[in-house]
């Protein structure tokens, strides 16, 4: 509760739950003063400098390029490659979500898992066809589609395989990349995939598509035409720009909030049919053992969700004094509708401010202010949905869908797939992050 | 109101365009036959539709398999690097753990899944190679080393969809209503 407000109404620093965490309204608008409060901990820099100009100041700076690269101090924010040789395997790139701020994932760094290497497609020469059970089969290119009056949407996609290694018995030792990072969140345009089935003509007693790839695999997976019909795009711009290589260009199959496998890339071809196809990988990698043995097929959604971003592992917090805890939130249902953070290992729970606009099947931010006093700390965030789900707790998850029976040894292996509980962090008196189960 | 004159013309040369292509059409979709899409039409379903002429055995996949297989997947399927080139022979019981590797034998619902996926994207390094009586055969080979079919079964459009696999039966929806 609020014990009073600063003269612009913004509230003070008030702790709302346990170990440290304030009011979210705290520091969020204009005229706020660091008042009371604070003074326990406060930093302890060094004495005061005079204060020189810098080189860069000093003479002209450097030619402008015609496509910008980040600034060469952030050369090391790149995606964790699990296989950067190429061998004859599937490969997965990582977002770095530590590294990055806001809900719009760089389309340099948008995660991309590739099982047959990456084709180089001419735009000019790529073709996708809608046929099977259509009165009229159509073929579409790049160009063609274009033509259309294009819809925008931010969506995250998401492997069902990403968090799989918090499958494992005891916590790995590693980052956010690494355990969340094939999830990425972007604003993707295109044409509604309801407007092409219509001037195909669809039967109307045809339930399934396979939407297949023009990639080496010709990878393939079946899609409900329920989910084709309610919100599914021909998507070929992604955060204004033709799609990454990695991504799907020129054109991809966007179905916001399922396992993003079904979003195939270098789409080519959609066969209106009547049953599944029961693709290699709707049989066997995006399909679920559960405990005692029975297997979930056509799970398709990704559940409610957030991890928080900062701090987390790898990074560390250098003195006592007031940080902000941040993370990512979001829901293959619906919108986020609100995120509780922990600091204290769950024992109690503080509301955080959403950044919005908070889009449906997208990327909402959280942010909180903490005041860590130096003291051991666990840091936990639970998302809620406006559908009304929410993100389970562990030992909830793990009660319906076990644990991986074997040692998990690489944050690089799936053990499982469709993981969405909770992240924790614990923080000890010296400042440094672990990954615990709490 | 010469405003609206002008306006005019071009709507009355749209509907004209569209009633041509039908009510609801942009015109902008390139009409096909499915005869033109033959070549691209490979999807397998296990009810058996769509699988081609041709057939294979056992012993004839034996051989494909060690020329062009055997490299990634090992001698007689038995595994190469875990785990990214997998055994295609065994299986434990899925009730050993949640992270039990998915097999042919232990978890594949459909024998078509096989074909479709033998024919769609192996050799990895030469997909589309193998000829539909190579994928027969080597579908063949792979069903009877799981000794799901016998050393004797041959494989075609007719014989595939009926082996029916141990896991088939098994499978439940999280959410059946979003189909």
């Amino acid at each position: 509760m609020s014990q009073g407000r600063c003269r612009h109404g913004a509230p003070v620093l008030d702790v709302v739950a346990g170990n440290g965490l304030i009011n979210r309204r705290a520091l969020l608008g204009s005229g706020m003063t660091i008042a009371g409060g604070l003074a326990a901990g406060t930093v302890t820099g060094a004495a005061a400098e005079s204060l020189a100009d810098a080189p860069w100041s000093l003479a002209v700076g450097e030619i402008m390029p015609a496509v910008q690269t980040p600034s060469s101090f952030e050369k090391d924010v790149t995606r964790a490659l699990s296989n950067p040789n190429g061998e004859f395997r599937t490969s997965h790139a990582r977002t770095p979500h530590q590294r990055l701020g806001g809900t719009v994932t760089p389309n340099r760094l948008h995660f991309s898992i590739n099982h047959g290497g990456i084709p180089n497609i001419d735009p000019a020469e790529h073709k996708l066809v809608i046929h099977g059970m259509v009165r009229r089969p159509l073929e579409f290119t790049l160009e063609s589609l274009s033509r259309y009056p294009l819809v925008t949407r931010m969506a995250f996609v998401e492997c069902a395989g990403n968090s799989a290694p918090m499958f494992a018995k005891e916590p790995l030792q590693t980052t956010v990349q690494m355990l969340h990072g094939l999830v990425s969140n972007a604003e993707w345009t295109g044409v509604p995939l309801s407007t092409l089935l219509d001037e195909a003509g669809i039967d109307p007693t045809a339930k399934w598509l396979v939407a297949e790839g023009a990639d080496a695999q010709f990878l393939d997976r079946s899609v409900p035409v329920k989910k084709a019909y309610d919100d599914a795009l021909i998507a070929i711009y992604q955060n204004g720009e033709h799609l990454m290589p990695g991504n799907g260009y020129p054109m991809r199959l966007l179905l916001p909030g399922y396992q993003g496998n079904m979003n195939v890339k270098y789409l080519r071809r959609i066969k209106v049919i009547d049953q599944p196809a029961y693709s290699y990988f709707e049989t066997k990698n995006y399909s679920q053992i559960l405990p005692g043995g029975k297997t979930w097929r056509f799970h398709f959604l990704m559940e409610v969700k957030s991890f928080i971003t900062h701090p987390s592992f790898g990074q560390s917090i250098k003195q006592p004094g007031l940080y902000a805890i941040s993370g990512l939130a979001y829901s293959g249902t619906g919108r986020i509708a609100k995120v509780m953070v922990s600091a204290d290992g769950g024992k109690s729970w503080g509301e955080t401010a959403l950044q919005g606009p908070i889009h449906d099947k997208a990327f909402t931010r959280f942010v909180m202010p903490w005041r860590w006093d130096g003291q051991p700390a666990i840091l936990q965030s639970r998302a809620y949905d406006d559908g009304g789900n929410v993100q389970p707790l562990r030992a909830e998850f793990v009660a319906l869908r076990g644990e991986a029976s074997r040692p998990v040894t690489t944050p690089l292996t799936f053990p499982n797939q469709h993981y969405n509980s909770i992240t924790s962090w614990a923080v000890d008196s010296t400042g440094a992050i672990k990954h615990v189960y709490a | 109101m010469s405003m609206r004159r002008i306006l005019a013309a071009p709507v009355l040369a749209f509907t004209l365009v569209a009633g041509a292509a039908g009510a609801q059409d942009s015109g902008l979709g390139k009409p096909l036959t499915e005869s033109d899409i033959k070549q691209w039409d490979i999807a397998v379903l296990p009810d058996g539709s769509n699988l081609p002429p041709g057939s294979g055995t056992p012993t004839q996949g034996a051989k494909i398999f060690a020329e062009k297989c055997s490299a990634c997947h090992g001698d007689a399927a038995k595994g190469g690097i875990a785990p990214y080139y997998p055994a295609l022979i065994g299986g434990q019981p899925l009730t050993n753990g949640i992270d039990t590797v998915k097999t042919i034998a232990n978890y594949y619902a459909y024998p078509t899944t096989i074909f479709d996926y033998v024919r769609r994207a192996m050799p990895y390094n030469m997909p589309r190679s193998l000829g539909d009586d190579e994928v027969y055969a080597l579908t063949a080979y792979l069903l009877a080393l799981n000794k799901l079919i016998g050393d004797g079964d041959a494989m075609d459009a007719k014989t595939l969809p009926q082996v029916k696999m141990p896991n088939r039966d098994n499978f439940i929806m999280p959410y059946p209503d979003r189909l």
